[in-house]
């Protein structure tokens, strides 16, 4: 299965990546190798199985509903590269 | 060409855990912007968030008082997309295999038979933070609501109004308080709702593009933007247009819809089951369990108060209306044996003294067994109704007990005929002329003389007796 060029054009625009022309050649063609190999699955026979969300055989991790202290706003901002009070501060958002 | 509505209803319901979803920070409202965050829930990477035990209990409790079918295995999926309020890049939510499905429930809009309203799924998800806009010249984002939990309940398209949707909407809000897991608060955002309606050619058998409504935060709004966006749209269509796949933000302050712009673009979230959370597994247990603790619900204690207490069908609509205020009833109800005298009083004095002060059920300073008291000294015939008002509004001013008010401010009900008859002959005395007039065939008179008498002993007078006395003194 391959994937064509105005795929690889919607899957960048989600990840919000602009990509040149030739970047997107490249990727198309690249991607597509790396579905045709993941198509290989296809040829087992999964009739009867149910699908697998996860690998591990563990269920119902629980937490109790308690409150654990919270790192605070210096910890919690110190990564920010912008803030304002204790906001973090991002491009205006226009609704 | 006549046209017919088509709603469904998406609501999100803030479950009123003290931590967050999937970390151990508060839930609490109003803190320091950021001062309830840790790496869960500001996506750091490598942080493992873990399920909150108390969110899965909600949710089987909201999914058995619907009608649900609780699933045995349900899992997690990350839904993708940008937004600054969204850390991660994804919101943690239900998509395949969500927790509850199949549910119903009845509802019933005056004048019209009960209808049967599908839910189609309850799923748990974790809400995302909050923009300031106009800090600076930038956006402010606050992450302390990012993974404070929520279900979203969603229904069929099965809504042909508003007044349904409506009716529905208030059951929904009256199920999630009574079951105790949500505040009710739509002010607050604790209870929203999302509304796709479309309209199609009356008989279609297909449904017309449909426009979402976002965050409707009223009953009365919910109502005023589905009929709004109908009429809109059956505007549009009757003049050749044709309707749009969009978003539409309802405003208040014009009672319209508005197309949010930048949303267009369809959405596409690449669900996929979330790595960091393991399947979620509800033994038949787990779910017997739970339907056992379940409080009554509105409906079921609705139809108790008619048939074991004797209540009409309204006072029992009235008093059910929020469990808080069903609990104040029942207890006065309970202590005072009297359940007629209590729903009077609860429905009466007791609402419209909360009302004129502002204030909920949950803060009145009289409480049920006081009341049942009060009620008690009226029963024995120790205070005329009238006077109880009196004594009632001293209990809620100084929370004293009823007898003592009575006691202390003299109010307690003469039957004393010797009393009685004093005041009565002072004022026949001093009214000759309506004493004529009623003795010459006016009897309407009849109630000044009542009036005169309770006033001048202050209204404690036994109302019988003045009465009796008083036809027997005017025969003369």
């Amino acid at each position: 299965m391959g994937i064509t060029q105005l795929e690889i054009e919607h899957v960048a625009r989600l990840a919000r990546l602009a990509l040149s022309d030739a970047e997107n050649e490249l990727f198309s063609s690249q991607m597509s190798a790396i579905l045709c190999y993941v198509e290989t699955l296809n040829e087992l026979d999964t009739d009867g199985i149910i699908p697998t969300a996860h690998a591990v055989p563990v269920q119902n991790a629980f937490r109790s509903d308690a409150v654990q202290p919270s790192i605070g706003t210096d910890q919690a901002l110190s990564n920010a590269p912008d803030r304002v009070e204790t906001f973090f501060r991002v491009p205006p958002v226009i609704e | 060409m006549n046209y017919q509505p088509v709603i469904g209803l998406e609501v999100h319901v803030q479950l009123n855990t003290r931590s967050k979803i999937f970390c151990g920070c508060s839930t609490r409202f109003g803190a320091e912007p950021n001062a309830h965050t840790c790496p869960v829930c500001l996506g750091l990477p490598g942080a493992l968030p873990v399920l909150n035990r108390q969110v899965v209990e909600s949710a089987i409790m909201a999914g058995l008082a619907t009608n649900c079918a609780i699933a045995h295995k349900s899992i997690f999926a990350r839904k993708n997309y940008f937004y600054p309020d969204l850390p991660k890049g994804y919101q943690i939510s239900q998509f395949e295999q969500p927790i509850c499905e199949k549910g119903w429930l009845d509802i019933q809009v005056e004048g019209q038979p009960p209808k049967r309203i599908g839910i189609t799924r309850i799923h748990m998800e974790e809400d995302a933070g909050k923009l300031v806009h106009g800090l600076g010249n930038g956006s402010g984002v606050d992450l302390n609501r990012a993974g404070t939990p929520l279900l979203e309940v969603v229904s069929e398209p099965d809504f042909r109004s508003a007044d349904e949707a409506v009716a529905y909407l208030k059951q929904l809000h009256q199920i999630v308080t009574y079951l105790g897991i949500c505040d009710g608060n739509m002010e607050e955002g604790s209870f929203r709702c999302d509304a796709n309606v479309s309209v199609m050619p009356v008989g279609s058998a297909t449904f017309g593009t449909r426009a979402e409504i976002k965050n409707v935060n009223s009953f009365k709004f919910v109502k005023a933007a589905i009929e709004y966006e109908i009429t809109r749209q059956i505007d549009l269509l009757s003049d050749g247009g044709t309707v749009v796949q969009e978003t539409r933000l309802f405003d208040p302050a014009t009672g319209t819809t508005r197309s949010m712009r930048g949303k267009e673009e369809a959405h596409d979230y690449r669900y996929f089951p979330d790595p960091d959370l393991v399947p979620l597994v509800i033994s038949a247990e787990w779910v017997e369990r739970t339907k056992k603790e379940l409080p009554e619900l509105p409906d079921v204690k609705r139809q108790r108060f008619i048939t074991e207490l004797g209540l009409s069908e309204y006072d029992a609509e009235v008093l059910t209306s929020s469990r808080s205020l069903a609990a104040y009833f029942e207890e006065t109800a309970a202590v005072a044996h009297n359940p007629k005298a209590a729903a009077n009083w609860v429905m009466g004095e007791v609402t419209r003294t909360l009302n004129d002060r502002g204030l909920a059920i949950n803060s009145c300073p009289v409480p049920p067994r006081r009341l049942a008291d009060l009620l008690h000294l009226i029963d024995k015939g120790a205070i005329s109704n009238n006077i109880a008002k009196k004594v009632f509004e001293a209990m809620w001013q100084s929370g004293k007990e009823p007898a003592a008010i009575v006691e202390e401010q003299g109010m307690a009900q003469v039957s004393d005929t010797g009393a009685i008859e004093a005041a009565i002959d002072q004022i026949l005395a001093a009214n000759q002329g309506q004493v004529e007039e009623y003795r010459s065939g006016k009897e309407k008179v009849f109630g000044f003389f009542v009036g005169q008498v309770m006033r001048a002993m202050k209204g404690t007078a036994n109302p019988a007796v003045v009465n009796e006395l008083l036809l027997n003194k005017l025969k003369g």
